[in-house]
């Protein structure tokens, strides 16, 4: 089954050219067949896959499988390749099982839309593009996925283009993966030249990885940060993290799949599938947790006071991104990849939910304008509330497990540092509290739906409740592959991971703890004394902090729903600042936008209509000045043609008589 | 009673005059059927003038330019005419000055 790697992405390519070529003679109803079939099949695929994988010994999961070469050129030679390890398959596994039903969820939310068989096309595109970039085994393949995946995504959020925000909020998209991609492309240059200077033409992932210790540490951090440059625009982090929020204005489930579930994580991923490189360099490690904390607080501050449902979730997610970030930072990149899993089912889930509620207030997205929903549209609530749940990290809940791993490992990993903790439990305490605040505001208190609207509020059709019920399974119960030892688990994605991302984190520094710490870990299971009881407090005080966060989102939201507005009041410019999300898109309008655009504007009047347009057309309007005269000529008598030759006859016989008369 | 043989000068005069009054009347004239005739009188001076030389040089060049000459003005009487009978029956009109389209 391993020979068969290329299957997994070859079945979203398949419905992505059926859909493309032949879905608009093949009707809505073989569309919908196809569409979510195909990523069945993959899903299946790496089910069975995985299956075979874990069979084999953990010394030997690894496998690669050469499709054809692809650039080849001297002693270079990169190939289309697949390469099956215990990352990549966990990655296939939730990409191609999260896509799944989030494509049988779009056959009901999208079935009214006229750009149906458009859509379907898309998400298979993008399933492939993403597909390759997990599975790829060089960087070049990985780059492909990685570039697919941005189109993609820039096609679903100007899915709905005859809007000007949303075709604009593509756009923006666009432009800033721009920017991050600049980024991972100079990384690979650096990479790959640097290789070649020790003789290794290389960018497969293997060789790259067995040679790096080749390349002195200065050129290690350069590549490690240019790489999370790009990383930074893929996964939205600061400082180019604005695309994402606007690019809620795709359908749902598009930026539930894309922009919360998969595509959004492939820069946890490719840092993941990098470590060998970042673990060589400590400045890049510090240099990615501390962006993944800051951004995991800053805009998790900036979903206190948003009243778009879409775009709480939007900022949650960046700020779970940044929560990912922290964890392969310090160097637990199986905690990173952990929560990312974790997170790909509840925010998936989350804004499936969305889609749901939107679906039942006829795409009423203000939470001003919800609320009490909890007894209209129970399923939607149900699976919502326990996504909530999980975001907060209340204990049992996916979402805990995993948050709680990186805060750990946040603190006690030698890359750690305590006030990453500090920082991080602040903003697992405000996720909690505007994930709830969310939740109040949309299913609790009294109703403030528009008149019109609340008539017809309904249910779902069983074809979207069922992806919910289903995530929110996942989401109750994907955590208990990684119970960490210290609650009596045995960790196992930890250990499955291991052989791609080493055994965890090495005691580098003399701390005392955390040799203990990393003995005990060693030894598996018999957590010892010290900094077991450590972990279990902090556990207990992260679950305190997010309690707290839900306590005060209940007293605002629902006991005493008159609080915020006066919290508003007292703490006015606070409220306004964090209200205009730190007014950093008119920040970077004028930092950035501005001042490209007066360059532009410059080279357009100063050089382009002045010196280019000049030369041409005058020109042009010198030539028509002469010929204006010169075609006066053409009188169109034909006397007066007969008369110039007659002239010009007397001019010849006049030249030839001066000549013989002179010469 | 001999005939009293005529100086070649005098034909080359004749020759030259006949060609003056046809590229007068060629550039003046504006009826298109003048002016036709005017330039038959021209090919004729011409051909005067390379009998003249043909028969003062005793070579046959000369007289074999003429009847090229006939038989090109033939051609061109043929042709120049069914033109003529085109244009009047468009424009009502052979007047030279009246047939000017072709120009700026």
């Amino acid at each position: 089954m391993l020979e068969n790697v290329w299957l997994i992405p070859l079945f979203p390519a398949i419905g992505f050219l059926i859909n493309g070529l032949f879905g608009r003679s093949l009707g809505k109803k073989v569309v919908s067949w196809v569409g979510p079939s195909v990523i069945g099949l993959s899903f299946l695929t790496s089910i069975l896959i995985f299956f075979e994988l874990i069979g084999r010994p953990p010394t030997e999961r690894l496998f690669e499988k050469v499709i054809f070469d692809w650039v080849v050129s001297g002693s270079f030679q990169t190939v289309i390749g697949y390469q099956i390890d215990p990352l990549s398959i966990l990655m296939a596994l939730v990409v191609s099982g999260v896509s799944f039903f989030i494509h049988i969820y779009s056959v009901g939310y999208m079935h009214d839309d006229p750009g149906y068989t458009r859509y379907f096309t898309y998400l298979n595109l993008f399933v492939f593009m993403m597909l390759n970039l997990i599975l790829a085994n060089n960087f070049l393949l990985m780059f492909v996925g990685w570039e697919g995946v941005g189109l993609c995504s820039y096609l679903l959020i100007g899915f709905w283009y005859e809007k000007d925000s949303a075709s604009n909020a593509g756009k923006k998209a666009f432009v800033v993966n721009r920017v991050g991609d600049f980024g991972f492309l100079l990384g690979m240059f650096l990479l790959f030249t640097s290789l070649g200077k020790h003789g290794v033409w290389t960018l497969d992932f293997t060789e790259v990885f067995a040679n790096a210790s080749k390349l002195d540490i200065g050129t290690v951090t350069a590549i490690t940060i240019l790489l999370f440059i790009g990383a930074c625009g893929k996964s939205a982090q600061i400082p180019i993290y604005v695309w994402l929020p606007d690019a809620m204005e795709g359908p749902t489930p598009v930026s539930s799949l894309i922009h919360a579930a998969t595509m959004v994580t492939a820069g946890v991923y490719m840092v993941a599938r990098c470590n060998v490189l970042y673990s060589m360099a400590p400045i890049s490690m510090a240099v990615v947790a501390i962006i993944g904390v800051a951004t995991a607080i800053f805009t998790a501050s900036i979903g206190f006071c948003q009243n778009d449902i879409k775009k709480v979730l939007a900022y949650s997610t960046i700020s779970q991104l940044g929560y990912m970030f922290l964890g392969v930072g310090v160097g637990a990149y199986s905690a990173g990849i952990f929560h990312l899993m974790t997170h790909a089912f509840f925010k998936g889930l989350l804004f499936l939910g969305a889609g749901s509620v939107m679906h039942a207030l006829s795409g009423e997205l203000d939470m001003r304008k919800m609320g009490a929903l909890r007894k209209k549209i129970p399923v939607t609530f149900w699976t919502f509330f326990f996504a909530t749940l999980a975001i907060a990290g209340i204990p049992g809940l996916s979402g805990f497990f995993s948050k709680d791993e990186i805060l750990w490992q946040a603190f006690s990993s030698p890359h750690g540092y305590w006030l990453l903790w500090a920082v991080a439990a602040l903003a697992a305490g405000m996720t909690a509290f505007y994930m709830f605040r969310a939740l109040f505001m949309t299913f609790f208190g009294e109703s403030r739906v528009d008149e019109h609207v609340s008539h017809h509020i309904h249910e779902s059709p069983r074809i979207m409740t069922v992806p919910l019920v289903v995530l929110a399974g996942l989401s109750i119960i994907g955590g208990y592959i990684g119970v960490p030892h210290v609650l009596g688990g045995a960790n196992h994605i930890h250990q499955f991971l291991a052989p791609v991302l080493g055994g965890g984190v090495e005691p580098v520094k003399a701390h005392a703890e955390i040799s203990i710490l990393s003995q005990a870990w060693a030894s598996g299971g018999e957590a010892g004394g010290h900094s077991a009881a450590l972990e279990l407090i902090m556990m207990v005080v992260s679950v305190v902090i997010a309690l707290i966060g839900i306590g005060i989102a209940y007293l605002f939201y629902v006991k005493n729903p008159a609080l915020p507005k006066l919290a508003a009041e007292r703490w006015k410019r606070l409220y306004t600042l964090v209200f205009n999300k730190y007014y950093v898109d008119e920040i970077y309008e004028i930092l950035f936008i501005n001042s490209l655009k007066n360059l532009g504007t410059g080279l357009w009047k100063g050089f382009d209509e002045l010196v280019i347009d000049g030369s041409i057309n005058g020109i042009a309007y010198l030539i028509g000045l002469l010929s204006g005269t010169m075609r006066k000529i053409q009188t169109g008598l034909v006397q007066n043609y007969a008369f110039s030759m007659v002239i010009g006859g007397i001019v010849l016989v006049a030249y030839y008589i001066v000549r013989a008369i002179f010469y | 009673m001999t005939i009293p043989s005529v100086p070649p000068e005098c034909y080359l005069v004749l020759s030259g005059i006949l060609f003056t009054i046809g590229v007068i009347g060629a550039l003046t004239r504006r009826n298109a059927i003048v002016v036709f005739m005017c330039i038959e009188m021209m090919l004729n001076a011409v051909n005067i003038s390379f009998i003249t030389l043909s028969r003062f040089l005793q070579s046959l060049d000369g007289v074999l330019f003429a009847f090229f000459v006939i038989a090109v003005a033939a051609a061109e009487a043929a042709v120049g005419l069914a033109i003529f009978v085109m244009i009047y029956r468009s424009r009502e009109t052979i007047n030279v000055d009246e047939i000017n389209l072709l120009k700026w």
